[in-house]
């Protein structure tokens, strides 16, 4: 890969080991890819987790003088002070989140702990090339926005948020974004959650590839459109997809697959998400906790949840909790929705992700969501996955059937 | 019983020199669900399950699972002494690389020959990514 007499520097140290690190990893990926060289990013999102290979890396850069070069926001991990007063957190549990959340910090990140940044607090414009790790996130950016990023480990995003550059691979390069899939859609998509459904659907069936949809009714909505995003990338590696005459590299179908044919053509009825639901329930009946937001909510979604819970009680075997970003939070509070919420017995929090150690009182308990990532990651034992309205029944009755 | 010797090019993805046993698995690898502190793979169904990757010089198609879960996965093994020594990898993404850099295991692909036809387990292989040069000498011919 050629790199600038800039970007030698760096490599050898003279900015400090902190840069050095970032650079490093950043060429072992160019060399990996066959990258010719450097191109610069205006944003970066990170996937950080509160995990120890995060705090190892983070460490590594923060020690060496290392700081954020670009906006860089950063993926929830949780409320540390929030769970400590809920439950009784093991002493030292908190301790490897705590170091994680005081390098961000000196790293100079947006501490904004949203894992769908870039609705809010960073969001790409068209053409911009950046860095988004996150499984919605690299999907939502290439194809809603426009944006071009490759699928980033958290470390590869940092890196990149710290020198302010990427090697230019994958889909930074036009050629790259082309759709190689056909799914032609004839389920019936009545709200989110069959977006979530179908995501979940096809991620599985492609595995690795760029799908480009047909057979839409209508427009999907933002919060549709997130969903899509979140589940093809859990359930496979979608980075980007194409909806002819909707998202803004496929004007045609012709332009989504560049002019070739498809690979392969996926045709994805009503039965098939039928069978992808019943695949995702491991069980029925009682309930103990329902686990919403993953990925976060938005506004739209808490309010929502506040219409279906308003006057209404959450059975007192049940704990409800909704998961959001602070900026979200701030803005339900302020409607009136987290209050409605809370009065009926339900929990609203900020910066807090469905996978962390805080929730480990729930490890031997049944939960319901509406999220298939939320089903694949669970921290709780039996999960039954349905849509928000029968969530919110079944918090009600504390059980579903 | 015979040795022979093989040299081949390769391309270099994350520097260093490992050597090792031989390990080759036709499955991609998520190395979070191999057991940090034994490198034993629990994955049900996958063909390496209950074999351990300590020490070995892993011969793979590619990794899978989430980021987060790969580096991690791949840091505590190193963590422990229970990664591999180095990655023999034919399909390379992001993720894989970067764990391997962040757990410091050389890491190389691109070998002159196909390494799923020249590399058997028990094979002893030396990985010099540095040179870009893998070595491998055969257990029988």
């Amino acid at each position: 890969m050629y790199l600038t007499k800039e970007e030698e520097k760096i490599l050898c140290g003279e900015y400090g080991e902190g840069m050095q690190r970032a650079m490093e990893l950043l060429i072992a990926i160019g060399d990996a890819n066959d990258a010719s060289r450097m191109i610069p990013i205006s944003r970066a999102h990170v996937a950080c987790s509160g995990q120890e290979a995060d705090l190892y890396f983070i460490e590594l850069l923060v020690r060496g003088g290392a700081s954020c070069s670009v906006p860089t926001s950063t993926n929830p991990i949780y409320d540390i002070d929030y769970f400590n007063k809920m439950f009784e957190i093991p002493e030292n549990e908190a301790e490897i989140p705590q170091r994680v959340i005081e390098c961000y910090k000196r790293i100079g990140a947006m501490l904004n702990w949203c894992c769908i940044p870039y609705i809010s607090e960073n969001i790409p414009l068209y053409g911009e090339h950046v860095a988004f790790s996150e499984s919605s996130a690299t999907p939502y950016v290439n194809s809603v926005i426009g944006a071009r990023t490759n699928r980033e480990a958290a470390q590869s995003a940092l890196a990149a948020g710290v020198i302010g550059k990427t090697p230019e691979y994958g889909l930074h390069l036009p050629e790259n974004r082309k759709g190689n899939f056909l799914v032609k859609v004839e389920a019936t998509l009545k709200d989110e959650f069959d977006y979530s459904l179908l995501g979940y659907y096809v991620g599985k069936r492609i595995g690795y590839g760029i799908p480009v949809l047909t057979g839409l009714k209508k427009r999907p909505t933002m919060e549709e459109f997130i969903n899509f995003c979140a589940m093809s990338n859990t359930s496979g590696a979608v980075p980007m997809f194409h909806i002819p005459g909707i998202t803004p590299e496929a004007r045609s179908i012709e332009e989504a697959f560049h002019g070739d044919v498809p690979e392969d053509v996926i045709t994805v009825t009503d039965e098939e998400l039928q069978q992808v639901n019943e695949e995702l329930q491991t069980t029925s009946g009682e309930i103990d906790l329902v686990m919403l937001g993953c990925p976060h909510y938005t506004f739209n979604q808490i309010a929502a949840v506040a219409n279906l819970l308003k006057g209404k009680k959450i059975h007192r075997n049940v704990a409800f909790w909704i998961c959001t970003s602070a900026t979200t939070w701030l803005l339900a509070k302020r409607a009136g929705y987290v209050d409605i919420i809370e009065k009926a017995g339900g929990h609203v929090v900020a910066d807090t992700c469905i996978d962390q150690p805080c929730w480990r009182e729930y490890r031997d308990k049944v939960g319901i969501t509406d999220s298939p990532k939320c089903a694949y990651y669970r921290r709780f034992k039996e999960v039954m996955v349905r849509r928000l309205s029968d969530c919110v029944e079944a918090a009600i009755k504390g059980r579903l059937e | 019983m015979k040795t022979s010797e093989i040299i081949l090019k390769c391309h270099k993805i994350v520097g260093g020199y490992g050597e090792g046993e031989a390990l080759v698995s036709n499955e991609p690898i998520c190395f979070y669900l191999a057991d940090p502190k034994t490198g034993i793979i629990k994955e049900k169904g996958h063909e390496l399950e209950g074999v351990s990757l300590a020490n070995k010089v892993l011969v793979f198609p590619s990794g899978k699972g989430s980021s987060v879960v790969q580096v991690d996965g791949l840091f505590k093994l190193k963590a422990n002494n229970k990664a591999p020594m180095a990655l023999i990898v034919k399909d390379v993404e992001t993720v894989l690389v970067v764990g391997a850099v962040i757990a410091r295991i050389p890491t190389v692909n691109k070998l002159e020959r196909n390494p799923f036809e020249t590399i058997s387990n028990g094979d002893f292989v030396k990985v010099d990514a540095d040179k870009g040069i893998v070595t491998i000498l055969k257990k029988h011919i």
